[in-house]
């Protein structure tokens, strides 16, 4: 008798690559379109996910309809900028520098209490400032570069990296970023180092985390889908890993949401009054 | 043979004159191919997401027919069926609907409408909020035969295509809107699962399951397109690509159904034991 074993099913990170790279830069086409842009503009810090959406954004819309724009400030890594260029280098995407030290120590001075984690947020506003600004000089869209993990932990500053209107990278898990940049030829030195915020000397997130990105994603993507968290200890991990998940999504749902309104009427915006981003009607 | 347009188009938000526009420039391209019955997706004349602003965009049966009518004239000779979704309002009674109407052009007129029954609301759905359930499934004749419409969810239950076959459909058009997830595989999972029911169902009633699937970015949600014809014994006959606007053009043969159906008599085995098994389901309807 043959005897045949199955396998139980789970849930599955890993993504068909190729498919989720034609999706994306589909998607990148066609949200710009509607809005009337035909050009987009990247900040990019060094890291795999500005390489990854300037990949996908020189892949839509030609690398000559793309900037890459790096932001840095004399506390940043000079490494960041140089893996900056590596990025806009590989795609064939124009380069362009802009120093925001001068901008963030203006403020900076005039407040002898600042601390560098508030150092480090009005250094990603300084960046969302030049990034709109130079949207409307070159017409072209701001593309966001947030992940899935980061985004979900709010592992990211308000008002700041999440400003851009549109996101290509937003509903992937960090370590499927990393399977998206291997797609789309990321070079692997950017790749294969450990992710960083730079914002504050020395920092790398997953120890401003406290755990990897690729046990973080795991524990997220059953917490998102309402496996209770024995079931999640039962796949290998501590409560203590699970309990820490839990916490910054828990602590950032704000984070996520335009501010909280009064609401006072039957027609409050977003709670009564509700409509798609993409809703007009024709006017006569 | 009724030779059919299967045709997946990506509709502009709440722009209904462009998109008619859009359909009437199809129409004229379509033309030299002479199809008899033309297909449209869910939602079609407005995008398929609109929240609230259903209450601004939908159309009665009648208008719809009326705008159909003049641009079907303007580029189109002799009859025309046309199967199209689109949100319904009902004046009368304040309500709206998920519909989708079977439109004899040139003929008859508005032939049969159907308002859609289950309304997903769950996910990323949110229809039952802002729109009232339909409660009949009923089959209807057309000029070459008979046929019966189901929208999107409606087809995910087999209870539907069922009331459907049992009532004569040889064909069922299903109008969808399908926003893409699950990329684990080069087509995403939930196209995997429309090809999967279109030919079940398709084989198990001996009919002709043809799918016609909205494409266009909304806000971020990709709706899939990948509009299909199954055959009655549950082969793929046709199958359009995900996520561009795209006709399909086939001849549907009708005079297959009873050899096929004499081979695989599923329907006929149905009718003798659904009678058998009505008192059961009876039972765990009211145990509800």
């Amino acid at each position: 008798m043959k005897k045949l074993y199955g396998v139980p099913g789970g849930e599955v990170l890993e993504l068909d690559y190729p498919a989720v790279a034609d999706y994306l830069v589909q998607f990148l086409r066609r949200e710009l379109a509607w809005r009337g842009f035909e050009k987009g503009l990247v900040a990019v810090s060094g890291g795999v996910d500005s390489a990854t959406t300037l990949a996908l954004a020189a892949r839509a819309l030609g690398p000559e309809n793309v900037r890459a724009l790096a932001l840095p400030h004399a506390e940043s890594s000079p490494e960041s900028l140089a893996d900056a260029r590596l990025a806009a280098e590989a795609f064939g995407v124009p380069f362009e520098v802009i120093d925001i030290t001068e901008m963030v120590e203006g403020y900076a001075r005039l407040r002898p209490d600042m601390t560098p984690h508030r150092k480090g947020n009005v250094k990603a506003r300084a960046r969302m400032i030049v990034l709109f600004d130079l949207s409307v000089a070159y017409h072209a869209l701001p593309l966001g570069t947030g992940n899935k993990t980061e985004r979900l932990f709010g592992y990211f500053t308000w008002h700041g990296d999440d400003a851009p209107p549109i996101n290509p990278l937003g509903d992937l898990y960090k370590t499927q970023v990393w399977g998206l940049a291997g797609e789309l030829g990321v070079p692997e030195k950017i790749v294969q180092k450990p992710p960083t915020a730079d914002l504050i000397p020395g920092q790398t997130d997953e120890e401003d985390l406290g755990l990897s990105y690729a046990r973080a994603d795991v524990i997220l993507e059953h917490y998102l889908k309402g496996y209770p968290d024995r079931y999640v200890e039962g796949l290998g991990f501590s409560p203590a890993e699970i309990r820490r998940v839990k916490e910054l999504v828990n602590k950032t749902h704000y984070k996520r949401h335009l501010p909280t309104v009064a609401v006072l009427s039957s027609t409050a915006i977003n709670e009564f009054y509700l409509r798609p981003l993409d809703f007009r009607i024709e006017l006569e | 043979m009724v030779r059919h347009a299967i045709v997946q188009l990506a509709p502009e938000k709440g722009q209904i004159r462009r998109n008619l526009a859009r359909l009437e420039a199809a129409l004229a391209e379509l033309a030299e191919d002479r199809p008899q019955v033309v297909v449209l997706p869910e939602a079609f004349p407005t995008g398929y997401f609109l929240q609230g602003g259903v209450r601004e965009l939908a159309l009665t049966a009648g208008e719809l027919e009326e705008a159909l009518t003049a641009l079907y004239r303007r580029v189109w000779e002799g009859p025309l069926d046309l199967v199209i979704g689109f949100y319904e309002k009902d004046e009368r009674e304040g309500a709206y609907y998920n519909a989708a109407a079977y439109f004899e052009l040139g003929g008859r007129g508005l032939v049969h409408l159907h308002r859609k029954v289950f309304l997903p609301t769950y996910g990323v759905f949110d229809e039952e909020r802002y729109l009232s359930r339909g409660g009949t499934v009923a089959a209807f004749d057309t000029r070459f035969g008979r046929a019966a419409i189901l929208i999107c969810e409606d087809f995910w239950h087999s209870i539907t295509s069922t009331i459907a076959a049992l009532d004569g459909a040889e064909v069922i058009y299903v109008p969808s809107a399908s926003p893409a997830r699950g990329f684990f595989g080069p087509r995403p999972a939930n196209v995997e699962r429309w090809r999967e029911l279109a030919k079940s169902v398709a084989a198990e009633h001996g009919l002709y399951v043809v799918l016609a699937s909205l494409v266009g970015s909304e806000a971020g949600k990709g709706m899939s397109g990948g509009s299909l014809v199954a055959s009655p014994e549950g082969r793929l006959l046709a199958e359009a690509p995900v996520f561009e606007e795209a006709a399909l053009v086939l001849d549907l043969d009708l005079d297959r159904l009873p050899p096929v159906r004499y081979d695989n008599p599923m329907l006929a085995d149905l009718k003798s034991g659904l009678p058998l098994l009505l008192n059961d389901l009876k039972r765990v309807v009211e145990a509800l």
